[in-house]
């Protein structure tokens, strides 16, 4: 197991550092490559404790879709390239104490869940991730997808909508 | 499981795991520009050539075949210009994130039953995921040169790469239900001990029943390329060459591997999941002799599927961008979800 601890480690460590740039970075697209970091990270992770699907899945969504969606409305809308810190902003103390409040409530479900549970290092494969999810999980995972498509619809009517319809 | 497996039931010695992984690096660090230059000298200097009534490069060696090792020599020469308002670390990283993407492909793509880098369960998802992340590279190409040429280039490409990034995907999916599985080694197996039938004469290759499937990723990896007829993020005619447009020296010359490199893998995955991979269908596939005729069989079938590519490539005129857009949403994604419940319902009944 020590590989892994050595391996979770600088993870973590790399992780850390780059959120705290994700926040502190005077460009709002450095912003979005040091999320990417923090991403792949999280899928590193993943795949450190055996679940490879949902590495990959982390690595598809966030990194290939919802970071490359951010660059591009970012690129889309400011185009002029020299602005410095416009990414500071006055409500700074409220955003501290939420993200401390989301970690609380994070820590204490984690906690109350888990407690002093190992995690079983046996790698799951794609199959049983799919049993799983069709089986046991199946409620949570078409309300989801009913979630989604709701989503879909509303944007698309909001973009006709201003479209000027 | 591994090259390194091989070679040591060949010369009957231990090969400690670090060493095969030094060896798995260095084969994929040796194949992709290898493969780059087979696609550009074959396809790009002499089929297209040839279509155009020309000879293409003849002077450097013979019959011009060290004509693209002379250009790597030549932009390794140049300097290594940055604009002034460039931002200079991303500028510098993009292509680096390019190449990285298409290395991390190599890393799944099966040659032999023990002839493959990484043998993963989720396989040909591995391989999609990884080759979605060159958009990121392409848009801090664009982003940090400072150029409006670049920027408007990275904007199409981001939109065109997310636009075609579905079909790509559904299109694998008819394969992946066939075959009950996503690991690129079980799906060479499925076709090579599939029949047709009851028919086992040629297995069962993909592409009989998924010929749908077949022509929605062609026509999608040739999107993710951004290569004529979908260029439009590069079209040197309006955009001079887009994200690219202030690169030069090594760093243009990483874009250059980055794409026929990809393309390459492309072409390796199509013939993995539609035309039966590394195996043929008679004898046994745990044979160790295919691990010495795999790689050669997969060529074979990888440059077959990297013609075609390169004929779409060299024939179409470059859609317009709406042209572009209403071809994946309208026509590609429909069409392969449609596939997916075809095929979902043959899985099912028969």
């Amino acid at each position: 197991m020590i590989a892994e601890h050595v391996a979770f480690g600088i993870i973590a460590a790399v992780m850390v550092a780059s959120a705290l740039r994700v926040v502190t970075a005077r460009d709002i697209v450095h912003a979005a490559l040091y999320l990417v970091i923090v991403l792949a990270g999280v899928a590193a992770l993943f795949l450190l404790v055996g679940a490879e699907f949902t590495g990959i899945t982390q690595v598809l969504i966030y990194i290939g879709a919802v970071i490359v969606l951010f660059l591009f409305g970012i690129m889309l809308t400011r185009s002029d390239f020299d602005q410095d810190g416009e990414t500071d902003h006055k409500r700074k103390l409220p955003a501290i104490l939420t993200a401390l409040l989301l970690l609380a409530v994070m820590i204490g479900a984690l906690v109350d869940r888990f407690g002093d549970d190992r995690l079983d290092p046996t790698p799951q494969t794609t199959a049983q991730v799919s049993d799983e999810l069709f089986s046991q999980y199946i409620v949570p995972f078409e309300a989801v997808s009913v979630l989604l498509l709701a989503a879909l619809i509303g944007a698309i009517v909001i973009a006709r909508r201003e479209q000027g319809g | 499981m591994s090259p390194a497996a091989v070679l040591s039931g060949l010369l009957a010695v231990e090969v400690p795991y670090w060493a095969s992984s030094v060896i798995k690096l260095g084969v994929v660090a040796l194949l992709v520009p290898t493969a780059a230059l087979v696609l550009g000298y074959v396809f790009l200097l002499k089929m297209m050539s040839f279509m155009q009534s020309r000879l293409g490069p003849m002077e450097a060696g013979p019959y011009g075949t060290l004509q693209l090792l002379a250009d790597g020599l030549k932009f390794i020469q140049k300097e290594d210009i940055f604009p002034e308002k460039a931002d200079r670390t991303v500028f510098a990283l993009a292509p680096l994130v390019v190449l990285i993407s298409t290395f991390l492909i190599y890393v799944v793509i099966p040659t032999g039953p023990d002839a493959v880098v990484a043998q993963l369960d989720v396989g040909i998802f591995y391989a999609l995921a990884v080759s979605s992340l060159s958009v990121v590279g392409i848009l801090m190409a664009g982003w940090a040169s400072a150029n409006k040429y670049a920027l408007m280039g990275g904007l199409r490409a981001a939109g065109q790469l997310i636009a075609y990034e579905l079909p790509l995907v559904l299109a694998v999916m008819g394969v992946v239900i066939q075959a009950g599985t996503l690991d690129l080694q079980k799906i060479v197996a499925a076709q090579a001990q599939g029949e047709i039938f009851g028919w086992d004469g040629i297995g069962n290759p993909f592409i009989l029943t998924q010929f749908a499937g077949f022509f929605i990723f062609l026509v999608a990896v040739q999107a993710e390329l951004t290569q004529p007829p979908f260029d439009m993020p590069v079209a040197e005619s309006e955009i001079v060459g887009g994200y690219q447009v202030e690169y030069t020296g090594f760093r243009f010359l990483f874009f250059f591997m980055g794409e026929f490199g990809t393309a390459f893998a492309f072409a390796a995955l199509a013939a993995v999941l539609f035309l039966g991979g590394w195996a043929l269908p008679w004898g046994d596939l745990e044979h160790w002799a295919f691990n010495i005729a795999g790689p050669a069989i997969m060529l074979v079938k990888v440059l077959a599927v990297a013609a075609l590519i390169f004929w779409f490539r060299f024939t179409y005129p470059r859609l317009r961008e709406d042209q572009l857009q209403r071809m994946a949403w309208k026509f590609l994604i429909p069409l392969s979800l449609a596939n997916i419940v075809v095929t979902g319902i043959f899985k099912v009944a028969l």
